[in-house]
Order: structure tokens, then sequence, then C-alpha cells
């Protein structure tokens, strides 16, 4: 239920004149690294899809690996975490009524340290001193400084999670007896993840900088590669987690809906947070060093992801049938019509919704350990995610920014940028379609990810690839396209849009929803049920890599 | 909670666990498990431990064959294979080097062969063609160039 004025100004003074100009700031900042990463990041995309398909080639200075590095390092870490700390920090200030000093402190000090991270990774990549892809996997041996720039982003990451961790913590106390408010709640499930999921990466890069400068002779390999998926899978993870933000949280509201149930969101959450970390292994499944009975241990961890995913996706249905039919929708589809299509802040969210029942469905194909052998490390596992990351994650992102970015900066959404925003996301959609789908098709026939243009010889096989390539660079063309009109829309809004109020929407609960009940809270005990499933499934195997492993290995550059 | 969505968590449940089951009896009781071969080796020594001191085809029986191969960047050795049509053959890798991919296009031979470790895929050929045999793990520069090719008569 609407909470009458007066209690809200009682409440949460600050949460009446929208977000306090200190903390756009901050919003603000993150969100211009966000989007400038992205169209950098887009950019570097469509020369590998030219590039790739033989329709273009590189100068002599830039050759394609140093460009995929850039590519996934940039998008999927600096681009996706810049705009995960913009739109959560922003959303959190709003709910629980505006960050504290100290807390805003830290999320500069986590600013500057990304930013001096991102110098560092950039310049020794520029530098072909780290053509190492972002898994960077040993021992294939980076420059020192390229490790060293990932420890200072993460430092920064982790500015942000205390920074989370302190506000969540005086809210609870200064409101005894409350549950946070549902978006705080999704954020702090975030922030946990970013922070007990990037601890074993960090440790394997503390490892690699002294291997990398001499200091110390070799490496286990296969301890590093396990420590660096049990971060890249959980990353994936929070991703859907801050999206499914906005689809629990705020959708509802703009389809002049309810929440399904907030008690519900919270479990799914708490789900997520204590399932995840063990996924990571389901890169693995066609690495030697592994036995059969613990990869298969790991499909069921895998596997068992999908379940809160089932539970969203009945979740997101219910909300907007009712909805519909709130809206005088009848029948069996009827409902469906009524849904705001024209509206980018719904449609956006919508398509990235329905994209994750295919995105979805690739997940657990690729999580079976027979299919995966078909498809490992071929493009299909490229059109994989940029079905889930690039559309079900991002498009939700660029979704959130027609609002969100109105929001912080006090301007209004316009007609014709609502417009623009649709046209945005019909760009982006096709062009995922013919990119991800000719991906998909390739794959299956066998040509690998992460492989500039090649023919191998003209082998037949190799050349029948060709057309599909066309394909995937034609999407890639229409995706810059689609990145140069998001990027335009975000500063346009920031900055030029006419001033006014614009609602962050935060969906209420159904009338006769009971409350939330408290257990929901005890992130400690969410804390240790993690930690207590992490170690079942790593224990084994990280001890076996290690007592029964070979010698290492020591640093090499191949490129 | 509603009685449509009990119905729904309970279908997604039953999905998930028949899955499982499938994914347990591939793997355990038609052995097709992925490849997950324990043995090691000191990835500095490669050309020196058996059997990788002498890499290349060896004929294990009735149409049986095993190739001891290295991969290093950027090619495999031995490469340009050839077998006979219906022939069931054992890769048996290592590294010597980073880390690469063996996969034959078209098959469903893939693995990862990593330093330190040796892995081990077993394949039967067929149909007769040839076959193209490529690093699908980025080892370096010249990763686009690695691959080869088997010739099944
Ligand atoms: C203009 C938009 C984009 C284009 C044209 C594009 C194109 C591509 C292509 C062609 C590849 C395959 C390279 C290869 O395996 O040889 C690739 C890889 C990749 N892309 Fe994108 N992409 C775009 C946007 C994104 C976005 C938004 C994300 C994530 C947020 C993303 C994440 C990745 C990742 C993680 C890889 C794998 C890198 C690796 O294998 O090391 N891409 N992209
Ligand atoms: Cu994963
Ligand atoms: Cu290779």
């Amino acid at each position: 239920m609407a909470k009458p004025l007066r209690d809200i100004i009682y409440d949460d003074p600050k949460k009446m004149f929208g977000l306090n100009q200190e903390d756009a700031r901050i919003a603000k900042s993150y969100l211009s690294v966000a989007f400038i990463t992205l169209l950098i990041g887009g950019i570097l995309g469509l020369l590998q899809g030219l590039q790739r398909a033989g329709l273009m080639e590189l100068p002599a200075w830039l050759n394609y690996y140093q460009v995929l590095t850039a590519h996934g390092i940039l998008l999927i870490l600096i681009f996706t975490a810049a705009f995960t700390i913009g739109y959560l920090y922003s959303g959190f200030s709003h709910t629980i009524g505006g960050l504290l000093p100290k807390v805003r402190k830290l999320a500069w000090t986590g600013f500057g340290l990304i930013l001096i991270g991102v110098v560092l990774v950039v310049a020794t990549i520029l530098a072909n001193e780290a053509s190492v892809l972002y898994t960077f996997y040993p021992p294939m041996a980076a420059s020192p400084v390229f490790y060293i720039g990932l420890v200072f982003i993460v430092l920064g990451i982790w500015a942000n999670c205390f920074g989370v961790f302190i506000n969540y913590n005086h809210w609870r106390k200064n409101h005894k007896g409350q549950v946070t408010p549902l978006f705080a709640f999704f954020t702090m499930g975030v922030f946990v993840l970013w922070f007990f999921g990037s601890l074993g990466v960090t440790y394997e890069v503390l490892t690699l900088i002294p291997w990398s400068l001499g200091w110390k002779e070799t490496i286990n390999v296969m301890v590093s590669r396990t420590l660096f998926w049990s971060f890249g899978h959980t990353l994936v993870n929070i991703w859907y987690v801050v999206a499914s933000s906005a689809w629990y949280v705020a959708l509802p509201k703009i389809v002049g809906g309810r929440l399904f149930s907030d008690k519900l969101a919270r479990v799914v959450v708490i789900l997520l947070v204590i399932l995840n970390i063990p996924g990571g292994f389901h890169h693995q499944i066609i690495d030697p060093g592994i036995t059969e009975t613990v990869k298969f241990l790991h499909v069921f961890m895998s596997v068992s992801i999908a379940f809160p995913s089932l539970m969203t996706a009945f979740a997101m249905f219910a909300v907007l049938e009712r909805a519909g039919r709130r809206h005088g929708g009848r029948g069996l589809f009827g409902w469906f019509k009524k849904l705001p299509w024209g509206d980018v802040r719904f449609l956006a969210p919508m398509i990235a919704m329905i994209a994750f029942i295919p995105g979805g469905a690739g997940g657990l194909i690729n999580t079976s350990n027979q299919i995966n052998q078909v498809i490992h490390n071929t493009l299909w596992v490229v059109g994989h995610f940029h079905i889930t990351v690039g559309v079900s994650v991002v498009l939700t992102f660029f979704g959130i920014c027609y609002w969100l970015i109105p929001f912080i900066s006090k301007r209004k959404l316009t007609l014709q940028m609502n417009k623009l925003g649709i046209i945005q996301t019909i760009t982006w959609t096709v062009g995922m379609i013919l990119m991800s789908g000719s991906q998909h098709l390739v794959g299956l026939l066998g040509d690998p990810r992460r492989t500039s243009y090649t023919t191998y010889g003209d082998h037949e096989t190799a050349l029948s690839w060709i057309p599909y390539e066309y394909v995937m660079g034609i999407g890639a063309t229409l995706l810059l396209l689609g990145v140069i009109i998001q990027v335009y829309a975000v500063f346009n809004m920031m900055f030029f849009a006419p001033k006014g109020e614009t609602e962050f929407p935060i969906g209420e609960s159904e009338d006769d929803e009971s409350p939330t009940p408290l257990w929901t809270e005890r992130w400690s005990l969410w804390i240790i049920l993690m930690l207590m499933v992490v170690a079942m499934a790593y224990v084994i195997p990280i001890v076996d890599f290690v007592v029964n492993g070979p010698p290492g290995s020591p640093p090499i550059k191949t490129w | 909670m509603h009685r449509l969505e009990e119905i729904w968590l309970a279908l997604s449940a039953g999905i998930l666990v028949v899955f499982m089951v499938i994914v347990g009896y591939q793997g355990f009781a038609l052995g097709m498990g992925p490849p997950s071969n324990m043995d090691t080796v000191d990835p500095q020594k490669v050309d020196e431990t058996e059997p990788f001191d002498e890499p290349g085809v060896y004929k294990r029986g009735e149409n049986q064959y095993e190739v001891i191969m290295t991969l290093q960047a950027f090619s495999f050795n031995p490469g340009d294979i050839e077998v006979p049509a219906g022939a069931e053959v054992t890769f048996t890798m290592t590294s010597k080097d980073v880390t690469h991919g063996f996969q034959i296009a078209g098959t469903n031979v893939n693995a990862m062969v990593m330093p330190g470790h040796i892995q081990k895929i077993t394949h039967t050929f067929d149909e007769p063609g040839s076959y193209l045999v490529l690093c699908n793990e980025y080892c370096g520069t010249g990763h686009q160039l690695m691959s080869t090719e088997i010739t099944v008569k």
C-alpha cells in the first residue's frame, strides 16, 4: 500500500526530494564511465566482427587479440561494474534515504581506484604486453602491470561493497524490526556476491604478480584456471541479480501493476547468493585433471541455479498478466496486448526477459557434460553469452537508463527520447538476433571462438563457415549503431533533456500481501551457507590439483 | 504460495532432475563422459618423458590406433595423420607450453590440453574424408594458424 505523504516525510525526509545532489554526482560519474566504456568496447566489437569475416584488416600496430582482450575486459568487467554501481547506488540511496558521508567517500575512493586500474590495464594491452584475453589463463604471462591494474579494479569494487555493507547495517540498526526496502535487499545481494565471488580470483592474481615478475618460478595452471572461473561465473549471476532487481522492483510499477511477492523476490536473491559460486566448474567440463564424478556433481550445482530462474519466470508472467487484466485485457491472451509496448522503459526489459528463455535453455545445454563437447570453445558460446549478457542483461540496463538517468539528473524523458529508445531497442534486438544467431549456428559446425580470420589453408570445412561470418558482421554493424544511439541517449538525458521531476519506479505490494518475514535479512546465515556450498564444491578438486598436481609452469609469452 | 506456482515449481524441479539423470546415465552407464584424464607430466620435460619422447601414430590392435601427440604454439605433432575408415583412434596429448584446445571439426572430439596434464579422447572415424583438426583455445599470435588434417581412407 502507498504510504501517506506525512509518513514518508516522517520516515525518510530525504526521499521526498529525489536523489540528493551528492549521491547523484556519484551515480552520474559511474554511469558516464560505463557508457564511454560501452562506446569503446562496441567499436572494438565491430572490428572483431568484420575482421573475423575477412571483410576488413586491422592496422599493423593493432592485432586481433589485443582488440579481443580489450573488448572482453572493458565490456564484461568495466562497463557492467560501473553501470551496476551507478544504478544500485542511486536506488539504494533513494530507498534508504541517502548515503552516509563515509559511504560516499568509499564510493569515490572506489571510483579513483577503478580508473587507475583501467588505465594500467588498457595501457598494457595497447603496448601489446597483455594479449592474454580477459581470462588471462597462465602460463601465458602478461606484464605485471596488467595484473596490478586488475588488483586496483578489484579494490575499487570492494570499496563499493564495504560502502553498501556499512550503510545497510546502519539502516537496520535504526529500523529495528523492519525489513529493508526490496531494492536495498537486491543491492545487498549483489555486493555480497561481488565480494565473496572475487576472493578466489584476487588470490589468483596476487600469485600471478610475483610469478610474472620472475620472483616465483612456476604456477599451478589448474588452480589458477579454477579460481578464475569461480569468479567468472559469479560475475554472470551478479549481472543477473542486477537485471532482475529492475524486473522485480521497477517493472511492476512501469506496467501499472503490483509486485508479485516481496518475499519470493528475496528468496530468489538468497538462493542465487547461496548456490552461485560453484557454477564456475561448467567452464571446465572438458578439462583434464578433474574426475568425472566431480564434474557430475558440478553439473548438479550449475543446474540448481536454473531453479530460482524458473521462479523468476513465473513471477514475471504473473505480474504482467495481472497488470494487463487490471487494464482491461480479457481472455487467455488479451492481457498481453494491454501491456505498454510503446514505452521503452517496458519494451527493453521485456525483450531482455524473453531473451532469457533461449539464453537459459542454451545455458542448460552448455552445462550438460556431453553436449558441452560439441560446443565448447566454438562460436556457439560467444552466441550464448551475447544473448544472455548482451540482451537479457544489457538490454535491461539500457531500459533502466530511460528512467534512472532523468531521475538522477532531475530531467524528463521526452516523447522523442522514448521513440529513440524504441528504435535503439529494435536495432539492438535485430543486431543480436543476426550476430548471436549466426554464431550459434556456425558454432555447431565447429567454428572456434577467439580466433582471428583464417581459412585453415582453405580447408573446405572452414570455407563453409564464411557465409555465417558475413551475417555475424552485419549483426555487429547494427549493434554498433545501437551502441551509438544508446550512448547519445544517455548523455542527452544526463545533461541536455528538459528539466523536471522523474520518478524512480518502485513497485508496491498487493493490498492483501502478508508482511515479509524478518528472517530473510539474516545475511550472516546466508553467507555461511554460501561458504559451505563453496567448500563442498571446491575443497576436493583444489586439494587434488595441489597434492596430485604436476610440477608448475614458468611464464610464457606467445604473442 | 499459489496453487499454480506450486505446480510450476514442481514441474521445473522434475525436469531438472530428469536432466540430471540423463546426463548421469550417459556419463556413467554409456561411457560418454567428458574427457577427464588424471595423469600428469612435468610440463618442462615433455620431450624427455615417455610416451611423449616419441610422438606418432601407433597401431594398438585390429583397426585400433593410439596417437601420441604434443601440442605447442602453433602446431600439432604429429600432423597430417592418416587412418583407415572405421579406425578407433585414441589421442593421448599434452602441451609443451600454454593451454591449447584439440577439436576435430564435424565430430564430438573436443578437449582442453593443458601443460602438466595428459588428456585422452577416443573417436571412431566411420566416414572417409579429410577432417580439420584445430586449436580452439587462444594460445598466442599464431593461434588461428594452429591446425592440421586427419585423412580417413
Ligand atoms: C557492438 C556490440 C558488440 C559486438 C559487435 C560484439 C562482437 C563480438 C564478437 C564478434 C566477439 C567474438 C570474438 C571471438 O571469439 O573471436 C565478441 C566476444 C565477446 N564479447 Fe562482444 N560484442 C558486442 C557487445 C558486447 C557486450 C555488450 C558484451 C558484454 C557486456 C560483450 C562481451 C563479449 C565477451 C565477454 C566476449 C568474449 C571475449 C573472449 O572470448 O575473450 N560484447 N564480441
Ligand atoms: Cu558460467
Ligand atoms: Cu593452440
